[in-house]
C-alpha cells in the first residue's frame, strides 16, 4: 500500500518537475516535440529508477554503516555519471535502433537535476528498498507525463500569436506555471 | 573567442556576468534552484552566495589544474571538484545557518548540477588563467545573486506581504497572493521577468535549452 502511495505521490502528487522544479533544464529545452518529448522522458525514468535502487544500495550499505554521509553529494553524481556511461555503452552495444532514438539525450540526463534530487530526496525521507524503487519508477513517470503535456501544447502553440518578448522560454515558463497549478488540484489526494 | 575576452580586461569578464550573459535572464542556465528557492528574498540571498562560493572555488581550481586534466576525463573532474565545493558550502550552512540550511533543503546538494557552474568551468575557467576566471566567476555568481534576490523579493512582497521576512503589510491592509509562493508562482515570476526584460530591451531572447 505505502508502494503505491509512494508510486502516486512521486508522479502526479510531488511532480518532480512542477513541484520539486527539477530537471527544468530538459523541460524548457526538449520539450518542443512530442516524440522527442517521450524518447526523453523513457530514458530519463530508466536512468532514475535504476539511480535509486543503486543510490539506496550505496547509502545503506556503505555510507551509514561506516559513517560518511558527507560523502553522500560526491558518491550520488559519480554513481550517476558511471550509470548514463554505462546504460548507454550497453545500448549502443544491444540495441542500435533505441540507441539512434535515446542516444543524444543520454549525456544531458548527467546535467538533469531531477536524478540527484529524485536520489536526494529518497534518503532524505529514509525510503526502504522498494520504496526507493518505485519512488523512482513514479518520478520518471511524473517526469515524462510533465514533458509530454508541455510538448503537446508546445505544438499547439506554434500555431498561436504569442507576443514577441514572450516568445520562447518566458511562453514555455508561463504555460509551465499554468499546469503547476492545475496539478495543485492533486494537492489534497494524499498526504506522504 | 579565448585572447579576445582576454583583451578586454577583467572588468569586462566581471560585468558581463551581471546582465549581457547574465546566467538566469540570459542563458537560462541554473534555473532550478532559481525556481526552488526564490520563495522568500532571504532563500534566494543564502543560495546566490553559496552558489558564488561555489563557482568561484571551482573555477579557481579548474583553471588552476587545466593543464594536468587529460581531456577525456574532464567532466567528470570537473563534477567532482564541484561536489567537493558544494559539500563544503552545505556543511557550513548546516554549521553556522541551520535555520536557512533547513529552510532550502536538499537545494544545497543540488547546486551540484547547476548547470551555470558546469557552464563557467567547461566554457571558460578551463581556458583561462585565474585571474580572469576568477573574475567571471565573481561577475557570473552575483549575477545569479540578483536575479534570486530579486525574484524572492516579487514573491515574497506579493505572496506574504513582507521582505526579508520582515511583515510591512499586514493581512487588514493586504491580502497575500497565495499563489507567489507556490510552486506556481515561480514559473510565472520568472516568464514574466524574463518576458519584462525582453521588451524593455526590445531584444530576441537567446534560444532555449542548457545543459
Amino acid at each position: 500500500m505505502t508502494i503505491l502511495l509512494v508510486f502516486i505521490s512521486a508522479a502526479i502528487v510531488n511532480n518532480l518537475v512542477l513541484a520539486y522544479f527539477l530537471g527544468i533544464c530538459p523541460f524548457l529545452g526538449v520539450s518542443k516535440r512530442l516524440d522527442t518529448a517521450v524518447n526523453m522522458g523513457l530514458a530519463t525514468t530508466f536512468v532514475m529508477t535504476l539511480a535509486a535502487v543503486i543510490t539506496w544500495l550505496i547509502n545503506n550499505l556503505i555510507l551509514i554503516p561506516y559513517n560518511l554521509p558527507f560523502l553522500q553529494n560526491v558518491s550520488y553524481i559519480i554513481t550517476i555519471a558511471s550509470l548514463v556511461q554505462l546504460v548507454e555503452m550497453f545500448i549502443r552495444k544491444t540495441s542500435p535502433t533505441l540507441y539512434r532514438s535515446l542516444g543524444i539525450f543520454l549525456p544531458l540526463i548527467v546535467t538533469n537535476c531531477a536524478i540527484l534530487g529524485l536520489t536526494l530526496f529518497a534518503a532524505l525521507k529514509e525510503y526502504s528498498f522498494m520504496e526507493s524503487l518505485f519512488y523512482g519508477i513514479g518520478g520518471g513517470a511524473g517526469f515524462t507525463l510533465a514533458l509530454v503535456i508541455m510538448a503537446g501544447i508546445r505544438e499547439e502553440l506554434e500555431f498561436a500569436d504569442v507576443p514577441k518578448s514572450l516568445q520562447g522560454a518566458p511562453m514555455t515558463l508561463l504555460i509551465a506555471g499554468m499546469l503547476s497549478l492545475a496539478f495543485m488540484g492533486f494537492a489534497g489526494l494524499l498526504s506522504v | 573567442m579565448a585572447s579576445s575576452s582576454i583583451k578586454k580586461g577583467l572588468t569586462y569578464e566581471f560585468k558581463k556576468g551581471l546582465w549581457t550573459e547574465n546566467a538566469v535572464i540570459k542563458l537560462l542556465l541554473g534555473m532550478c534552484p532559481a525556481l526552488a528557492v526564490s520563495n522568500s528574498a532571504t532563500n534566494g540571498l543564502a543560495m546566490g552566495l553559496a552558489s558564488t562560493f561555489v563557482v568561484m572555488s571551482a573555477s579557481t581550481f579548474v583553471s588552476i589544474i587545466r593543464r594536468i586534466v587529460p581531456k577525456e576525463v574532464r567532466i567528470p573532474t570537473y563534477i567532482v571538484i564541484i561536489a567537493g565545493f558544494v559539500t563544503l558550502a552545505d556543511l557550513f550552512l548546516k554549521a553556522y545557518f541551520p535555520p536557512i540550511s533547513k529552510s532550502l533543503g536538499p537545494y544545497v546538494p543540488l547546486i551540484v548540477v547547476n548547470c551555470m557552474i558546469m557552464g563557467r568551468a567547461e566554457f571558460f575557467a578551463s581556458k583561462h588563467t585565474i585571474p580572469p576566471s576568477l573574475a567571471d566567476a565573481l561577475g557570473t555568481g552575483l549575477g545569479f545573486t540578483w536575479v534570486l534576490v530579486l525574484m524572492g523579493a516579487i514573491r515574497e512582497v506579493l505572496g506574504s506581504g513582507a521582505i526579508f521576512g520582515y511583515v510591512f503589510m499586514g493581512e487588514d491592509v493586504f491580502t497575500p497572493w497565495v499563489v507567489m509562493i507556490l510552486p506556481a508562482g515561480a514559473f510565472i515570476t520568472l516568464g514574466l521577468l524574463i518576458g519584462f526584460i525582453n521588451f524593455a530591451t526590445s531584444r530576441k531572447s537567446s534560444k532555449g535549452a542548457c545543459s
